[in-house]
């Protein structure tokens, strides 16, 4: 708590510097959207390189992170690699299946299973 | 320090004679120094912190998701925002970041009239915030642009897709989303001001101000929240 109180003058001018540099780059990302990068992914990746950027700066001087005590650090970064687990293996999921929304859905039809893969079981009693 | 008479639920004194030579009211006995015990409690915050990324980033996933599965009608729904609110939005929650983060240093500082004038200014901007996100949502339940099967908006486009309807899923994903936000930036204000009371009594100084702090780490997490949300409802088309 103690470790950067010596120049207060120079922290408040550092945090001026991130809010600019916020702006900026709020300012960026808005005219990025009205320009179309070749594909609709491309914009997706602007627009999310840039929210990144932004979200860093927020935890590294707001949030101070970047003079803090490392385990802080490792909590919210240990965070994000769990939300990163989350979506891999979500889209692992996603990508491989036919119909991606719950059959109980109201209002969902689904496809027609493929006939005559497996044969319908009809167990015999002997 | 003797300016604090409040909080005595967490004063240690009248343990007595335990030998720490205590000489600030708000340090719990179980704690050796205060840095310590402010330590301990910041990394309770960013436990909790990392729990709210994992509540948010489950609602990403899911907009991911639904967006992958109704492109076009996804495409088509977020022409329904309109980016200069969003913008304006995006400006406000910064700007309320950067006066909590000043309210902060101003604590830390013993700048017990700045803490309270910054602390004020956020609070004033949360509510701008709020105040433009309700002119939002009333014009969206106007249009009948509303969650799941409350949807009632016309001239759409594009039919729907196995008898889904994406635009409906878009707005659902919109009101839960935003919603939660508004919801966290409704206890932000709270927070602040409880922390602008305590503060304008002169609770805080540099050798006490975690709860500024602290609150001052919740208030950056809703601002990076919208940091991604704005971009991903607004921008991308």
């Amino acid at each position: 708590m103690s470790e950067h109180t010596q120049n207060p003058k120079a922290e408040a001018a550092v945090y001026l510097k991130t809010l600019i540099a916020l702006l900026v780059l709020t300012g960026i990302t808005v005219g990025a959207s009205y320009i179309h990068f070749g594909s609709g992914a491309a914009n997706v990746v602007v627009a999310l390189t840039i929210a990144t950027i932004k979200a860093t700066l927020v935890a590294l001087f707001f949030m101070h992170l970047l003079h803090d005590k490392p385990v802080n650090g490792i909590i919210a970064v240990a965070g994000f690699i769990f939300l990163g687990l989350f979506l891999m293996f979500t889209l692992l999921d996603f990508d491989t299946r036919e119909n991606p929304l719950p059959r109980n859905l109201p209002g969902v039809v689904t496809p027609p299973p493929p006939a005559a893969t497996t044969p319908a079981p009809a167990p015999e009693h002997h | 320090m003797s300016t604090s008479t409040v909080d005595l639920q967490h004063d240690p004194h009248g343990h007595g004679d335990d030998g720490h030579g205590h000489d600030d009211p708000h340090h719990q006995h179980h704690f050796t120094t205060m840095e310590q015990q402010f330590d301990t409690s910041k990394i309770g915050m960013w436990l909790f912190l990392a729990t709210e990324v994992l509540l948010f980033g489950g609602l990403f996933v899911g907009f991911g998701m639904m967006q992958a599965r109704f492109p076009e009608q996804f495409k088509e729904a977020h022409e329904h925002l309109q980016r200069p609110l969003g913008a304006l939005n995006t400006v406000v929650l910064l700007v309320s970041s950067w006066t909590m983060v000043m309210g902060v240093l101003s604590a830390r500082t013993n700048q017990r009239k700045k803490l309270v004038i910054y602390l004020i200014i956020t609070i004033l901007c949360a509510c701008i915030f709020l105040g433009v996100k309700y002119f939002e949502y009333s014009h969206k339940f106007e249009e009948g642009l509303l969650p799941g099967h409350y949807y009632t908006h016309h001239g759409d486009k594009i039919a729907t897709v196995n008898g889904a309807n994406g635009y409906a899923t878009f707005f659902s994903f919109y009101f839960m989303m935003t919603g939660l936000h508004g919801i966290h930036i409704l206890v932000g204000i709270a927070l602040l001001a409880w922390i602008a009371v305590r503060g304008n009594r002169g609770e805080f100084n540099s050798s006490y101000y975690t709860p500024v702090d602290l609150v001052g780490l919740y208030w950056h997490l809703v601002d990076l929240i919208w940091i991604y949300l704005f971009p991903l409802y607004y921008l991308i088309s």
